[in-house]
């Protein structure tokens, strides 16, 4: 594999990190993507909004989160320190609100008057519908109605808050199809309507800004490793759908040749049975492009999109964000899965041992944590983004479980 | 592929004697502006559809986009979404798609074709192959809407090096600094859509299209073809008024869903409905005074 001086300095102005990235998305909003762009430019270049956003980290998000190390599972495992980066601690319970306070700030900034944004397990659209409280700013959701059905507590949750949760029926109803009913709100609002999109995919300047919103992950981590073992961690693990938790922890650290990282894509069923069965779009998908930009996506032969399948809502979405698949492709993160059964599994693991109810898309990083730390020296210094807490799931889950609530 | 090499091309020039600017030529000769429609290509079946393709210019259309069907149509409205779905579920393929023009060019060798959808089926195909295939298949003009000028390098340059034409849209959100970019490697004609929104929804007003027609033609001196939201004979006069052509898919579609049964197969009489309204339009463009 060819080593690269850097792998930090993406994307190019054109939006790509590799082949990866770009800008696809119709003329009506190619105006308003140059627009984003350049404020994003700016409002990076301004320490009152770099302020601002620290501000209400600290004090509205209760940034920083602990570096929690998990000492009864690791003594369970055997092998690695295991330490969890306690993102479901954040107000709204995950990573999420890291990115909606930044894109909310901008399209502030912006003069953009109304909110959009899509929706999978809701936990994008619940911090969405947080901060346009906060701000006051009228805020649409597109949720797929499949979605809908099995994440009735976060709808419920963005109505309090006083979003418009708008279901979306076409296609099979799930995060994809949000998506493309957002782009068509927002090709149709243009003027006054700013887009929060929830992962670090989307047309160019998308998957790089809301990187470095989540990148306070990563950034945390390093400060308090240092703290609490006076070094770089070993490795790193983290669940990806999209991938914005994954490269909130991962990009801080890219350049240091010692940190291992392991982004967890969900297998569903298992990926042997194909693609209608898993939503591993780099495990079992190949580039095309969707959604702004050319990523690793699932698709038949005719380059149509194939509805994944996790038993997460968060994660069955059928591409990944563009740097992930260029961090693929130059084999500096290393990108593996873990089944609907091991996410389960992993789910109640952590419940019993560490007392603490992850979400379901963590907890399939969590399944890798099980596999690899057993094999693992004690010294080695594993970190998993716990990235948003559980309660939303008790319902599927105890369906899963056979059990009637 | 560099910005300069596709800043020298002239594509206008490459393509100037095809068949979408004999078409233009002829109707400008004939003092009057096209009619364009569109069709969704395998909807509601691949047999139905090639006997609606076959029949759209005995009913009056003068240049025809056919639609490449793809899941997730981002720029569309629920009309054309359906009729994608329909088509794709019918099992229809780029390679099916190619061959429907391939039947149709068997009966007509004049009428423009343009290929219009998104660029993943394309991608997929691969673009080479696919510029091959299309041009050998008779196809003359290709709108891919998740492609700006920014991505001229995925299939744009390609095209116009094959000999295919690549019409751009323009639309109300494209500014006055954006225009030359826009236009660069455009040729065939300019699509102008008339709102910013998605397809078969709002309709534009007849001095916003004045306008923007006006604006288009400081710009370009290709033919400039107004589209979204045409929905009436009425409304295509009005828009063929003061464009060189007026687009209507949407409607078309509607008028094909309306036909079905509720298992989606033509109900008698379908197919010829969908011509007489294809037929209506014609009547309202050609009677249209610019």
């Amino acid at each position: 594999m060819t080593k690269l001086n850097t792998y930090r300095s993406g994307p190019d102005e054109r939006g790509h990190f590799g082949i990866f990235g770009g800008r696809f998305v119709a003329e009506t909003l190619m105006p308003l993507i140059l627009e984003v762009e350049k404020a994003y430019r700016d409002a990076r270049a301004d320490p009152a909004f770099e302020g601002e956003m620290r501000q209400q980290l600290k004090q509205y998000v209760g940034r920083p989160n602990p570096l929690y190390y998990a000492e009864r599972l690791t003594e369970r495992l055997g092998g690695a320190k295991v330490y969890f980066k306690r993102e479901e601690l954040n107000h709204t319970g995950a990573h999420k609100i890291n990115n909606c306070i930044g894109q909310i700030l901008l399209a502030r900034r912006m003069g953009k008057t109304r909110i959009i944004a899509e929706t999978g397990a809701g936990q994008h659209g619940v911090a969405t519908a947080t901060v346009c409280a906060l701000y006051d700013m009228p805020c649409v959701i597109y949720m797929g109605e499949t979605d809908i059905a099995r994440q009735q507590p976060n709808v419920f949750r963005m109505k309090l808050l006083g979003a418009e949760v708008r279901a979306v029926t076409s296609g099979s109803g799930t995060l994809k199809d949000a998506m493309n009913e957002a782009l068509r709100d927002w090709v149709t609002n243009v003027a006054d309507t700013f887009y929060i999109i929830g992962t670090a995919a989307g047309p160019h300047p998308y998957p790089a800004m809301v990187r470095d919103f989540q990148s306070v992950i990563g950034d945390e981590v390093r400060t308090q490793m240092q703290e609490l073992e006076g070094r770089l961690p070993d490795s790193l693990v983290a669940c990806v759908g999209g991938g914005s938790n994954a490269i909130g922890l991962f990009h801080p650290f890219l350049d240091e040749p010692t940190v291992q990282m392991v982004g967890v894509e969900a297998a569903g069923r298992g990926i042997e049975k194909g693609p209608l069965d898993h939503a591993a779009s780099i495990n079992g998908g190949r580039p095309g492009v969707l959604h702004g930009n050319r990523t690793y996506l699932l698709q038949d032969e005719d380059g149509q999109i194939l509805e994944g399948h996790s038993i997460s809502a968060g994660l069955d979405y059928p591409g990944i964000g563009p740097e992930h698949s260029w961090l693929h492709d130059v084999g500096r993160v290393e990108y593996a899965y873990a089944t609907d059964q091991e996410a389960l599994d992993a789910f109640q693991l952590c419940a019993r041992t560490e007392g603490i109810i992850p979400a379901l898309e963590s907890a399939h990083g969590l399944a890798e944590v099980i596999k690899r730390a057993p094999n693992l020296p004690k010294e080695h210094l594993m970190v998993l983004c716990l990235s948003g807490r559980g309660d939303k799931d008790i319902f599927s889950v105890a369906k899963h479980l056979g059990v009637e609530l | 592929m560099s910005a300069v090499e596709s800043a020298d091309m002239k594509p206008a020039d490459v393509l100037a004697d095809g068949r979408i600017a004999r078409r233009f030529a002829a109707l400008k000769a004939e003092g009057r502006a096209g009619l364009v429609t569109f069709i969704t290509a395998g909807d509601p079946d691949p047999a139905v559809s090639q006997g609606l393709l076959n029949g759209l210019p005995a009913a009056g259309a003068d240049l025809i986009e056919l639609g490449m069907p793809f899941t997730d149509p981002m720029a569309d409205g629920p009309a054309i979404q359906a009729s994608s779905l329909r088509a794709l579920k019918a099992g229809m393929t780029v390679r099916r798609t190619l061959e429907m023009v391939r039947g149709f060019r068997k009966l007509d060798a004049d009428t423009p074709i343009i290929l219009m959808g998104y660029f993943n089926p394309i991608h997929a195909y691969g673009v080479e192959p696919f510029l091959a295939a299309a041009r050998e298949a008779g196809v003359d003009g290709l709108i891919v809407v998740d492609l700006p000028p920014e991505e001229d390098e995925e299939l744009c340059i390609p095209a116009l090096k094959a000999g295919v034409s690549f019409i751009r849209l323009t639309t109300p959100t494209t500014d006055e600094a954006r225009m030359p970019m826009v236009m660069r490697n455009t040729s065939g004609f300019v699509y102008y859509v008339s709102i910013a929104g998605i397809t078969g929804t709002a309709s534009a007003s007849n001095t916003a299209i004045d306008a923007a027609v006006a604006r288009l033609k400081r710009h370009t001196d290709l033919p400039v073809a107004v589209g979204f939201g045409i929905k009436t004979p009425d409304q295509a006069a009005e828009v063929a008024r003061v464009a060189d052509a007026a687009v209507v898919g949407s409607a078309i579609v509607t008028r094909l869903a309306d036909g079905l049964d509720a298992s989606g197969t033509v109900k008698p009489g379908t197919v010829e409905d969908v011509l007489g309204f294809v037929g209506e339009l014609a009547k309202g463009v050609r009677a249209a005074q610019g």
